[in-house]
Parts: C-alpha cells; sequence; structure tokens
C-alpha cells in the first residue's frame, strides 16, 4: 500500500461529491460525463449549451490547477495503441448501452440509492478488477 | 445563461476533484483495480467521499422539489434490472480495467497528458457513435411466448 494517498483522495473526492450536488441543486441534472457527453451525439436534443459547459468545465480544470500554482499529477498510461483504441471503443459503447459510468453510476446514482447504479457499479467494478488481474497476473500484459 | 455557468462550475469543480485525487492518472486507478497486486486504496476514499456529499445534494435537491436554475428534476426513475444496463456496465469494466481510464479523467487528461488520452477519448467517441445504430429492444434475452400472429 505504498502508493496510498488517502488525504488527496478524500478531498479530490468531496470536490467531485460537491460538483454532483451543486449540478444536480442548480440545474437539476445528474452530472455522469458519458450521458453529459453522450448527449451531444444526439442532434436532436436542444440541450446543447450546458453540455458543452460542463465539458468545458473538465477541460479547463488543469490550466486553473496550474494556474493557482498546483502541480499537476502525472498521466501514466501504459499499453499499445491498438490496446488505447480497443479500451476507448469498449468504454464508449459500454457506458451508452449502460446508461453510465463511474460519474453517473458510481457517484451520483449510488448517491441516489439508485438499485440501478448500485448493480451497474458492482458489475463495472468486478469486471475491472478480473480485467486488471488477466492482464496483470495471467498473461503479464 | 446561469444554466451554463453554473454547468460550467460544476464540471471545473468535478475537473479539479478528479485531479486532487490524482484519479486523472490511470496508473493510480489500475493501482486499485489490481486487488491482488500493490493495492492502492485511494480510490475507494475519492468514491466515499464523492458518494457522501453527492446523497447529501440529492436529500437537498428532494426536498426542494425543484432546482434552483431549472424548472424541474431530470433524474432517473427507472429501477428495474436489465441486460442492457448489466452488459454495458459489464462492458464498461472492461475497458476501464484494460488501460485504466473512464470517461471523466480521460477528458481532464486530454489536456496535459500523453497523446494515446486523446486518441483514447477519439475511440470512444466512436463507441458512442456507434451505439446509437443499436435498436433499442437489443440484446433480447427475455422468454416470452408470442402471441399468434394472425393476419386479415
Amino acid at each position: 500500500m505504498e502508493n496510498f494517498t488517502p488525504v488527496s483522495a478524500l478531498i479530490g473526492g468531496l470536490m467531485i461529491g460537491a460538483s454532483a450536488a451543486l449540478f444536480l441543486v442548480l440545474n437539476g441534472r445528474v452530472a455522469g460525463i458519458s450521458g453529459i457527453l453522450g448527449g451531444l451525439l444526439h442532434p436532436a436534443r436542444i440541450e446543447i449549451g450546458w453540455r458543452l459547459a460542463f465539458l468545458a468545465g473538465l477541460f479547463i480544470a488543469p490550466l486553473v490547477y496550474a494556474a493557482v500554482g498546483g502541480a499537476l499529477p502525472p498521466v501514466e498510461l501504459d499499453g499499445s495503441l491498438p490496446l488505447v483504441i480497443l479500451a476507448g471503443l469498449i468504454v464508449g459503447f459500454g457506458t451508452r448501452l449502460g446508461a453510465g459510468c463511474t460519474s453517473g453510476h458510481g457517484v451520483c446514482g449510488i448517491g441516489r440509492g439508485s438499485p440501478r447504479s448500485l448493480a451497474a457499479t458492482a458489475v463495472f467494478m468486478i469486471t475491472a478488477i478480473a480485467t486488471v488481474f488477466v492482464t496483470r497476473h495471467l498473461i503479464g500484459m | 445563461m446561469p444554466l451554463i455557468v453554473s454547468a460550467f462550475a460544476s464540471g471545473l469543480l468535478f475537473g479539479l476533484g478528479l485531479i486532487v485525487s490524482q484519479m486523472v492518472n490511470p496508473a493510480k486507478v489500475l493501482g486499485f483495480l489490481d486487488i491482488f497486486g500493490a493495492w492502492d486504496p485511494s480510490l475507494a476514499l475519492v468514491m466515499g467521499g464523492a458518494v457522501a456529499v453527492s446523497t447529501l445534494g440529492y436529500l437537498i435537491a428532494k426536498r426542494r422539489g425543484v432546482p434552483v436554475l431549472a424548472p424541474r428534476l431530470e433524474i432517473p426513475t427507472r429501477r428495474d434490472l436489465d441486460p442492457r444496463l448489466i452488459g454495458g456496465a459489464a462492458l464498461f469494466g472492461i475497458g476501464w480495467g484494460l488501460v485504466g481510464l473512464c470517461p471523466g479523467p480521460a477528458l481532464v487528461g486530454m489536456t496535459f497528458g500523453p497523446w494515446p488520452v486523446f486518441v483514447f477519448v477519439a475511440a470512444m467517441i466512436v463507441g458512442m457513435a456507434v451505439f446509437r445504430l443499436v435498436p433499442a429492444d437489443w440484446p433480447q434475452v427475455t422468454f416470452r411466448r408470442e402471441a399468434p400472429r394472425v393476419d386479415g
């Protein structure tokens, strides 16, 4: 557990929760990233403004963090390019089919006590842990 | 306009939370998912803290009944489990476990991470677009007897 960073994890988690709470209380919406992004792919929707605004906030966050003197953490993405592409395709498709990701189901849905989100979170945690077990310990990728 | 500003502020705070918690780092996420290796429990604390405050927000929103800036709450109301939900979640977990990126951290990490993060985001958007081609009743795994069709 030498990499465990409990304080920054808890503070960051509280910020993410505060974002989800603000978005629900002010805008009446679920702060689910895959849903907000995926909704942009439906041209019939007219809710493009707030979706783009939320994504712009995500986008600008590193710049703001660096501007106020924060040291940005590393982004260590290993794996071959084909694997990264495959992972991206599966994440995009799977989050739309399952109607949510770590934020929509994990943070917002569990916060509401939604049985669908509890089930979805349990399932994606299990398949993610199983995938890491297979890639790291069985075939040693 | 206030809706746009609050959406931007929420997105910014979300992104800052992902940076502070280091969840933008796929290696950190994989460290959590690797429970049989050098396990890093950080993600559990991120989720715990986030769910606690998000629950509080839900209770406030429910008590108010109406959002501050919008005409009504847009909250999913379904409670049933179906093959799409479970299958989609299972797929998402596999993709997440392959490289350690989920949608939020991928979008935040795009601006300062290595370029393959950008490739991941592009592939993710393609995956979302492909989903649009899927019929609304797929996959059908319910076993029900259809009533015999009678013409005329």
